[in-house]
């Protein structure tokens, strides 16, 4: 007897422990980007163009890099992302085809972010002829969150109670009027919950932007979605290892304003979700 | 005057047979009620009469059922207006999670989206009249259904079939989730409601039959046993079996 309570007292440390390392690189990484950039952070440093080969002025350029970048790369994938959930939640059957598209979605979703990039080089910047753009490192940025987002747009619109549906169909209304009034709205919060989350995701990467849009150095602003871009990832890639003497100041600030901006999205997904949670009351 | 004639219906649920060649009329402006054990086949019947179950996955059906001079079961029915004029009202009163107003004019706005708002406003205080809600709600139109009482709800889809223009309201056990009270003014509305409507209600409950119908059927294993006055049927039963279910001989 009292053996066993001893056991499961050192059980539980145990698992206090492990549940406590998981805490510390979170609050760490957090911790030393702010304390390291928190100084660099001014006016001028956020709305400013780099100056100087990257070693002074601002990082303006890729702040607007990123945001065109992403919310290209959302638009897209909610548009095709939306429409194929709706298709292989209402519609498709279960059949070889169907199960060929899941199967696709699901190896999509692991396939590693470089090839992505690489992909994406191939298809948008050579053989469709962008070059190397923002259009490009959208799209590509896009198909890669698509996964995610057909999965988030499923899981909502399959939450939607069939009983819904019953009553839709049952006044006479057509399957797609069903989806278009009644699914479709209850399904949103939960696609803009998953898609949000996405956001951060398509802010952080590196690799599918290298090919496809990234410019190592670019001290104006992009004037079409033609025109190739700075990206706050991969700047802070640049002046961290390809351009030497840049002032740690500078790297840890870049860094600190892309965390921020992941956490700040984040932050709006956890609010968002949780006034769905309270409306929702079926 | 008939509203919906069956002919020999049988339906299959895959293998299993859940309708055996059933024949039934069923007369406009008057309640006819369907019972049985659980399990007969009595939701499968009314979810016929709307081809609902067009939605289950793997069903047959043959024979015939007559509406509005046509089969609906034929392929060239169309689902559309057999589904506006044949309403249904579910076991669990089921509102969207919309308001008190956009849940009933959702048919209307499907249906004629360029109805005025004026219109919509009067099919809104029509329908809400008629299933006895108006004085209640008509300072709450835009609040969310969903804050209804149980019984109000039910009283809302009733009133959401009656802006739709249906002619005939399936109810399949409407008062199962309800309390004696409610079902007592569930009841009344029926009585109300059959001046203009037919009525068909799938009940569980013998008393409630008794109270309200003018017709039975008494349903078992998917064989319509017995259909005809529901006077005649509970107090002189023709069939043995139907005898064992109503003084509750049955099982
Ligand atoms: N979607 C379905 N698929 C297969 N069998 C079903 C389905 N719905 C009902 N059944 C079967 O058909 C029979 C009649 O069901 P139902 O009409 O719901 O009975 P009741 O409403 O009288 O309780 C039951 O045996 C049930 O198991
Ligand atoms: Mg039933």
């Amino acid at each position: 007897m009292k053996n066993s309570k001893t056991t499961q007292k050192i059980a539980f440390f145990f698992l206090l422990l492990a549940t406590l390392l998981i805490i510390l690189p979170v609050g760490l990484i957090v911790v030393i980007i702010v304390v390291k950039g928190l100084p660099a952070i001014s006016w001028s440093f956020i709305f400013d163009m780099p100056k100087d080969g990257m070693r002074a002025g601002g990082i303006w350029p890729a702040i607007v890099g990123t945001i065109c970048l992403v919310a290209g790369a959302v638009l897209f994938a909610l548009l095709i992302g939306v429409m194929a959930a709706i298709y292989l939640s209402e519609y498709a059957r279960d059949n070889l085809l169907t199960r060929i598209i899941k199967l696709a979605i699901v190896n999509l979703s692991g396939v590693p972010s470089v090839i992505f990039g690489l992909f994406g080089l191939s298809l948008f910047v050579v053989f469709l002829k962008f070059g190397s753009s923002i259009i490009a490192g959208s799209l590509t940025l896009g198909i890669m969150v698509l996964p995610i987002i057909i999965a988030a747009s499923r899981v909502a619109l399959e939450s939607v109670p069939h009983s819904f549906r019953e009553v839709s169909l049952s006044l006479g209304a057509s399957k797609w009027q069903t989806i278009r009034h009644i699914v479709l709205p209850n399904a949103i919060p939960g696609i803009m919950t998953g898609t949000i989350l996405e956001i951060g995701r398509a802010a952080g990467e590196t690799a599918p932007i290298l090919f496809t849009v990234a410019a190592f150095y670019l001290p104006h602003l992009p004037g079409s979605i033609f025109d190739q871009a700075m990206a706050l990832p991969y700047h802070l890639y640049v002046i961290s290892t390809q351009v030497p003497n840049v002032d740690e100041k500078i790297r840890y600030g870049t860094a600190l304003v892309l965390l921020i901006l992941v956490l700040f999205v984040n932050l709006v997904a956890i609010i968002v979700r949780s006034k769905f949670r309270k409306k929702k009351k079926w | 005057m008939q509203k919906i004639l069956i002919k020999n219906l049988n339906l299959w649920y895959a293998d299993f047979h859940a309708l055996k060649d059933v024949n039934a009329a069923f007369e406009d402006r008057k309640i006819t009620a369907i019972i049985g054990p659980s399990g007969c086949g009595k939701s499968t019947l009314l979810r016929v009469l709307n081809r609902m179950n067009d939605l289950v996955e793997d069903v047959r059906t043959s024979g015939e059922v007559l509406f509005d001079n046509g089969n609906i079961l034929s392929p060239k029915c169309d689902l559309v207006s057999l589904r506006r004029k044949v309403g249904m009202v579910f076991q669990r009163p089921n509102p969207f999670p919309l308001s008190i107003y956009k849940n009933i004019v959702f048919a209307e706005k499907i249906h004629s989206p360029s109805t005025p708002r004026s219109g919509l406003d009067e099919i809104v205080e029509e329908s809400l009249k008629a299933v006895l809600l108006w004085d209640e709600l008509k300072d709450k139109l835009h609040k969310s259904a969903l804050s209804l009482s149980l019984e109000q709800k039910q009283r809302l889809c009733i009133a959401r079939l009656i802006a739709a223009k249906s002619e005939v309201v399936l109810m399949d056990e409407p008062c199962s989730t309800l309390d004696p009270q409610s079902t007592a003014g569930i009841e009344e509305l029926m009585r109300e409601l059959k001046k203009k409507y037919a009525i068909i209600i799938v009940t569980h409950n013998m008393q409630q039959a008794v109270r309200v119908s003018d017709y039975t059927g008494y349903f078992l294993l998917g064989e319509l046993v017995e259909f005809g006055g529901t006077d005649k049927l509970f107090t002189n039963p023709k069939d043995k079996r139907t005898e064992d279910y109503i003084t509750g001989r049955f099982g």
